[in-house]
């Protein structure tokens, strides 16, 4: 759901040979910083998000908290995630805008087995090809963040696309246009870490929370939507966060061994059958008819050859 | 359980029969009935459906050239459990119907260890006590029955992963694609096996019959309880008739030679076979 002529692809998924066009032009790495301390969980993100994507109203879930519903859906990219949670005996209300983390090694396009469904810009945003997407679910398993959302009807998966549309024009993503308390934030992944820096340092040294930090999981080569929190060390404790998000091991045993391991074991093993017939010969019941020629008929053959 | 499995299995049996037929010509044994030869056909379909479709999505460097034989993608992905449910299911019906023959035995323990003989066509007749089923076509037998519930199992949590946790799934596509290999292998010996590697098998699963040649040469110990006779010496007989006739052939052909040169009319026809 791009706009390909502005973007220059880096990655595609389940994609034999180069990708077309990498590295032909210069690219920054964007990225979102969400500054958690300052949310004020008004939803003005969801909202311009469903507005953007042109998604139908969603009816909401009442848990008794003021989260719009469980978990992100197939057509709501955007949800702020509200926990409440104790600190020194005070009561802290946590919310976290939660969405495609657009991860520089993607767990979703990892396990991809669709060609072409699932790319990864140069400016590191994660997208969806839908017209190119199977409904297999291998993309919803392989995410740590639990984001990529089924949609029965279509059987096609869906999540937030950093609005790669916008982006591609020169435009900031809606939920950042949309945010009135500026605590979303969007430009190259090198500012928005200084920035995101100074704010953790503020914390710290200023507002009194000296676990503040930024959050930039290395397990998965880092994000390209960065968070600062009050507690970097507790990132669970924000609707489930994880402190060390990993792509499944068995998806690297997978697709780096196993597929072109079986591969080749299939290719030799029609191999080896037919030079079998060839060099130990087939079994033929017995008895056979007895051979016609006292010598080697190949011998035979190559001497023939040497005396034309 | 075994008496209905088999009252079900003769039932079949017998239902096959009246709707297939199998000759068996003079010097030939039955080997498959009707109803295996169906359950093996719609099993050989099934199974090589699930392959191309499940190789389609299983690597990249086969997804455009294996998934548009299904009409692209999507109706790939839509059309492989299918494939692979009918598979299992059809499977079941000669599980119970070969379970009983391919009931692992000392002969077949000691089958597997002459492998290399067999695979190298050092010994030109089977040892006398391979039966019905040799050990090679038991193992694969036995390796489909443990890949096909293999299939089955982590198919099924592949195919409703939003009711099972992620880890579960995530080890699943492993365990799929690894009991696909183990199939794969199989198969191609299988396929060998039965057609290029030993002349006269394939007509086993086409006619359902197979020569008594064939039969004393790959399967003596089936050949000496079908028959009452022993393998061995119907061989050696059989030796000794070729040999025979193949001299008494040589010999009719220098008389007719020497006819010739003199100008005589002899008999036209060769000694009988």
């Amino acid at each position: 759901m791009s706009d390909e002529r502005t973007l220059q692809i880096q990655q595609i998924s389940a994609h034999p040979g180069p990708i077309p066009g990498r590295g032909t032009q210069r690219a920054v790495e964007v990225c979102k910083y969400i500054d958690v301390t300052t949310c004020i969980g008004c939803k003005a993100c969801e909202v311009a998000c469903v507005e953007w994507n042109d998604h139908p109203f969603r009816e909401t879930t009442f848990d008794n908290t003021y989260q719009t519903m469980p978990t992100t859906e197939w057509n709501y990219y955007n949800l702020i995630k509200f926990a409440e949670h104790e600190r020194d005996g005070n009561f802290m209300w946590l919310m976290r805008k939660d969405q495609c983390m657009h991860c520089a090694d993607p767990g979703c396009l990892r396990a991809c087995p669709a060609d072409g469904a699932i790319v990864q810009y140069e400016n590191g945003i994660v997208d969806f090809q839908q017209e190119n997407c199977i409904g297999c679910g291998y993309c919803i398993s392989g995410c740590p963040f639990d984001i990529p959302k089924f949609n029965p009807a279509t059987k096609k998966v869906f999540k937030c696309t950093l609005c790669s549309d916008r982006v591609g024009e020169g435009l900031e993503p809606a939920c950042i246009k949309a945010c009135p308390t500026g605590c979303l934030h969007f430009g190259t992944k090198d500012d928005m870490l200084a920035l995101a820096n100074t704010r953790a340092q503020q914390l710290v040294q200023i507002s009194g929370f000296k676990n503040a930090g930024v959050y930039d999981p290395q397990s998965i080569g880092g994000t390209h939507v960065i968070y600062v929190l009050h507690d970097a060390t507790q990132p669970e404790t924000y609707g489930g966060l994880p402190s060390n998000p990993q792509i499944p091991p068995s998806y690297t045993v997978w697709k780096w061994l196993a597929k072109p391991a079986g591969l080749a074991m299939a290719f030799l093993g029609i191999f080896a059958v037919i030079f079998h017939r060839i060099t130990a010969g087939p079994k033929w019941p017995q008895p056979e008819p007895e051979p016609v020629l006292t010598e080697r008929p190949d011998e035979a053959d190559a001497k023939r050859k040497e005396k034309p | 359980m075994s008496t209905s499995v088999e009252r079900f299995d003769e039932d079949a049996r017998r239902e096959a029969s009246r709707h297939g037929r199998t000759v068996v010509h003079r010097g030939e044994l039955l080997r498959h009935p009707v109803y295996t030869r169906v359950l093996h056909w719609s099993v050989a379909i099934l199974f090589v459906l699930s392959l191309l479709s499940g190789f389609g999505i299983y690597s990249a460097w086969l997804f455009r050239w294996l998934t548009p034989l299904f009409g692209g993608g999507p109706v790939t992905r839509f059309l492989h459990p299918w494939f692979g449910l009918a598979f299992d299911i059809l499977f079941f019906f000669q599980f119970l119907n070969w379970f009983v023959p391919m009931t692992w035995t000392k002969a077949d323990s000691r089958w597997t260890r002459r492998v290399k003989e067999y695979a190298s066509n050092k010994e030109k007749l089977e040892p006398e006590d391979v039966g019905f089923f040799n050990g090679g076509q038991k193992l694969y037998f036995w390796a489909i029955v443990i890949s096909g519930l293999l299939f089955l199992v982590t198919g099924l949590l592949m195919w409703f992963d939003d009711a099972v946790p992620r880890w579960l799934v995530a080890v699943s596509y492993v365990v799929h694609d690894i009991a696909a290999l183990v199939m794969l292998a199989g198969f191609i010996i299988h396929v060998y096996e039965g057609t290029a590697a030993q002349p006269g098998t394939f007509q086993s699963m086409t006619d359902g019959t197979v020569s008594e040649e064939w039969a004393w040469t790959h399967h003596p110990a089936w050949y000496r309880d079908v028959t009452g006779r022993d393998p061995r010496e119907d061989f050696e007989h059989a030796r000794r008739r070729q040999g025979a006739r193949a001299r008494a052939l040589e010999s009719w052909e220098l008389e007719q030679d020497a006819r010739e040169r003199a100008g005589e009319i002899g008999p036209a026809e060769p000694p009988e076979r």
